[in-house]
């Protein structure tokens, strides 16, 4: 432990944390737009910044650990000045229209040009103009609003681990691209949609959200519905309608990882083919009933099968796409009801 | 599960046997892929070279069907070499003499007849998984959808018993289970043999306990397992069913058959999403609600008790499943079926479920509980089996390789092997616009050499054909499979491959030998 002043307070701190650990865990608000602590440093936007007494320059708090006796100030005129430079390097470079252009999800880099006050650009120059690529389901890139924070690539290389990506070029003409700068596809990429999620900007958008005013979102939280593996992610609600899913941060089981299935199968609830009233088969067609027909021409015809032919002539298949509460009551109907345990599911194929 | 996913990332080996989990379970696999990329050394078998394969220290590319030649005679070696854990067997098994008089015969030259994998690796992977403490098994559907399925199953139970690897951390015998909540429905009883929490159902003091929990007479002997249901319609002893959430007609093995039997029925209840392929068949559908539109717990591969929410109102404020089947109940009499809510059901579950019985709605708010959880302080259990096994002593039980029970021949002389793939789950994710647009379309995985010899290219159409039916569909040329076999997904009902597969069961769990049937391929367009 070591003894430093944050801001004006003196305290002991662990000198194996950095100093942005250590504001965090105060409370003590930094920006980042490339720090990710699920991903490895990456130590390049400077938005960070914060002033240490004594040196020459303004350090980066997301890789500065604390020495005895530090003096830090993070939010010195020096170090806003700093903050509002960078931004302003970034907007300069960044298509019109980024104060209202909301995104659900990650904002940080809007949600900054808006709170330090620099949401058009003063360096007046070359602009890039790339193409958008819009060529898969699932989400966009245009890398014309990528900061080249370098999320993308780190949480593709060391949370999903496909490697699709990386930086290409030098200079003003970096950006990020596949190999040999092909767009987006199944060919190249898991369509996990894990990048999209930790983009801080608008380079990479989540085709489903996309025109999604985040304002009017509600999140509930509930279990993926594919697969064993049991993600936990949040459901957006906007007016009692799904419109997309995002990830929870430190779910047990998944952490924020999600997989293609799992980030884009929401609008499958809205497909159009879906029932939404009882059906009786008469003469061969499917007539459209109430419950109170249905349910009492059901209980009807059990009824007649276990008078004419007992118990164990009924049969029943439950789900193990089901909840838990949807078999138990289930088997009980066969079990307590029935009186046959002639229930069985799919666990066998 | 005996261990938990959490855990993956710091076994240093993944015993990985049937299971492409990069594909069928994407976030195991990455943990997996952690896991190799902080240096953990993966043995992989599978006849298919998966994406893991590619990343295994040795990928053990085994001909189909050969898994239980290929666990004896790797038990064979660790004895052999006595790379076995004596003191784990002597203190926490039995059956370790007939393990060990069984494997004998199973000599690496002998199993590498058998297997197609050289004796030299069979030596190395042996070695490898033996001698390293942190070493947990994990297999899927690659061993279980065989004729020798439950075999396939205890033999790997024998080969973590004898190597000491059941019960502690980082290790186990780790089953990915293919649905959101197998492991629950499975758990509450959703099957012919079991009441709730895997109480037999010929047992009477098993009667006992459900009689007054519920407060009614029940029936005290096994039910009918699926395949049987579907033989019995065809006996005339079956006569109704109810079919909750499963498409068995896309489903099952030999779709033919099953419609058959379905269509014989004098009454079929189907409760789905869709007016599906086997809901057309039914004298009543009720329409079912979308897991985003229920409140519910589903239970994970690693038993972990999670929460469903509801987020949205059904369409025509439809009823939930289980308010339909309490209703069915209700009209017919039945006491026991009057439920407010799912809470409600799940305080009844906790009374039925020992292993549930420390598990609540508030307690599972967040991230859920694994079970075993008998008390409402107890935290969960992250592995099983620690100390001594849940039956007591870990018993050894000899296994012996049996073929598939469909072979290739002169008139089929290609090996169908099935499974799922990384942009579809089973059939229902194609409903969704964004994951049909991104692979609308089967593609069967065929080898260059085989593209060759059919005069294949990307854009051809192929003709596929078993014993029990013919079906057609688009290509993918790729060396992930061997000469001589092709892949193919069960997602697309416009090549149902379900018409092709064999309904050759296993004879205990009734699982059908999804993963082998001999075809022939030809050129359609």
């Amino acid at each position: 432990m070591v003894s430093i002043t944050f801001n004006g307070n003196k305290m002991e701190v662990s000198e194996d944390k950095t100093l942005l650990e250590i504001a965090r865990e105060n409370g003590i608000d930094i920006p980042t737009l490339c720090y990710n602590k699920k991903l490895k440093l990456f130590s390049g936007c400077r938005m960070c910044v914060v002033e240490v007494t004594g040196r020459k320059n303004l350090a980066a708090a997301c890789s500065t650990k604390p020495l005895a006796g530090m003096v830090v100030q993070t939010d010195s005129e020096k170090v806003i000045k700093a903050r509002k430079d960078i931004l302003d390097l970034l907007v300069s470079n960044h298509p019109e229209g980024l104060e209202s252009s909301t995104k659900v999800g990650d904002d940080r880099f809007r949600e900054y040009a808006v709170k330090y006050g620099v949401t058009q650009g003063s360096y007046k120059g070359a602009v890039r103009n790339y193409e958008i690529d819009d060529a898969n389901p699932a989400y966009l890139r245009d890398p014309n609003k990528c900061i080249l924070c370098g999320q993308c690539i780190s949480t593709c290389d060391q949370i999903q681990i496909t490697h699709t990506i990386d930086f290409l070029g030098k200079g003003f003409d970096t950006k990020v691209a596949t190999a040999f700068d092909l767009p987006i596809s199944t060919d190249n990429c898991r369509l996990c949609g894990q990048c999209v999620s930790e983009c801080p900007t608008g380079a990479l958008i989540h085709k489903q959200l996309q025109f999604v005013d985040p304002a009017k979102v509600t999140k509930v939280r509930t279990t993926c519905p594919f697969c064993g593996t049991g993600c936990n992610f949040d459901l957006n609600v906007v007016d009692g309608k799904v419109v997309g899913v995002t990830p929870i941060d430190e779910a047990t089981v998944n952490n924020s990882s999600l997989c293609v299935k799992g980030r884009y199968h929401s609008d499958m609830l809205y497909n159009k083919d879906r029932l939404t009233t009882p059906l009786i088969k008469k003469d061969g067609q499917f007539v459209e009933a109430t419950y109170d027909e249905a349910f009492n021409f059901i209980a009807e015809k059990f009824k007649e099968v276990i008078d004419k032919h007992g118990a164990d002539s009924v049969t029943g298949l439950s789900s193990a796409r089901c909840t838990n509460e949807d078999n138990y009551v289930f088997q009980k109907l066969f079990r307590a009801g029935f009186g046959t345990n002639n229930i069985d599911h799919c666990a066998r194929t | 599960m005996t261990n938990s996913i959490g855990e993956i990332e710091d076994n240093e080996v993944l015993f990985i046997i049937g299971s492409n989990a990069t594909e069928a379970h994407p976030i195991i696999g990455n943990k997996m892929k952690k896991a190799a990329q902080k240096g953990a050394r993966l043995i992989v078998i599978d006849p298919r070279r998966t994406e893991l394969a590619s990343l295994a220290k040795y990928h053990l590319q085994l001909k189909s069907g050969s898994d239980a030649a290929l666990v004896n005679g790797l038990m064979h070696i660790i004895i052999k070499e006595n790379w076995q854990d004596q003191d784990y067997i002597d203190e926490r098994c039995i059956g370790f003499e007939s393990l060990k008089e069984n494997v004998e015969s199973y000599t690496p030259e002998y199993t590498a007849k058998i297997t197609g994998i050289n004796v030299d690796t069979l030596y190395k992977a042996a070695k490898l998984y033996a001698k390293t403490k942190k070493a947990g098994i994990f297999y899927t559907l690659g061993i279980t959808e065989h004729t020798t399925g439950t075999d396939n199953v205890m033999n790997l139970a024998n080969l973590g018993m004898l190597t000491g690897h059941v019960g502690i951390e980082n290790a186990g015998i780790n089953p990915l289970r293919g649905q959101n909540n197998v492991q629950g429905a499975c758990d509450m009883g959703a099957l012919p043999n079991y009441f709730p929490g895997y109480k037999f159902c010929d047992n009477q003091d098993n009667v006992d306990i459900f009689e007054k929990l519920w407060d009614t007479k029940l029936d005290d002997k096994l039910g009918l397992r699926i395949p049987e249901m579907l033989d019995g319609i065809m006996d005339g002893n079956v006569k109704a069913m109810y079919v909750m959430g499963e498409d068995p007609v896309l489903t099952d093995p030999d779709a033919n058959h099953v419609r058959k039997a379905l269509n014989a029925l004098d009454f079929l209840v189907v409760q789905n999403i869709f007016l599906t392929e086997t809901a057309k068949l039914a004298d009543v559908v009720l329409p079912s609600t979308a897991y985003a539109e229920k409140d519910g717990t589903f239970t994970n591969t690693e038993r972990r008790v999670q929460r469903v929410r509801k987020a949205a109102d059904a369409p025509n404020n439809l009823m939930i499943d289980w308010q339909m089947t309490s209703e069915i109940g209700k009209r017919m009499g039945y006491k026991g079926f009057e439920y407010h809510n799912s809470e409600e059901i799940f305080e009844e579950i906790r009374k039925s479920i020992p292993s549930y019985a420390g598990i609540n709605y508030k307690r599972i708010d967040k991230d859920g509980l694994q079970w075993g959880c008998p008390t409402i302080d107890s935290p969960g259990s992250k592995y099983l089996h620690s100390g001594e096994f849940t039956r007591g002593k870990g018993l050894m039980l000899p296994i012996e390789y049996l073929p598939p029970a469909e072979l290739v021949d002169e008139e089929y002389p290609v090996l169908l092997n099935t499974g799922r793939m990384l942009y579809h789950y089973n059939v229902s994710t194609r409903i969704s616009d964004t994951l049909e647009a991104i692979r609308p379309v089967e593609r069967v995985e065929i080898n260059p050499v085989d593209a060759k010899k059919y005069d294949l290219d990307k854009n051809s159409i192929i003709r596929v054909t078993s014993r029990r039916g013919s079906i057609t569909a688009n290509i993918t040329i790729t060396d992930r499979v061997s000469p001589g076999t092709i892949y193919m997904t069960f997602h697309y009902k416009e090549s149902p491959v379900n018409e092709l597969t064999n309904s050759a069961y296993d004879p205990v769990t009734k699982t059908a030998e999804y993963k082998i049937t001999a075809v022939k391929i030809a050129k359609e367009a």
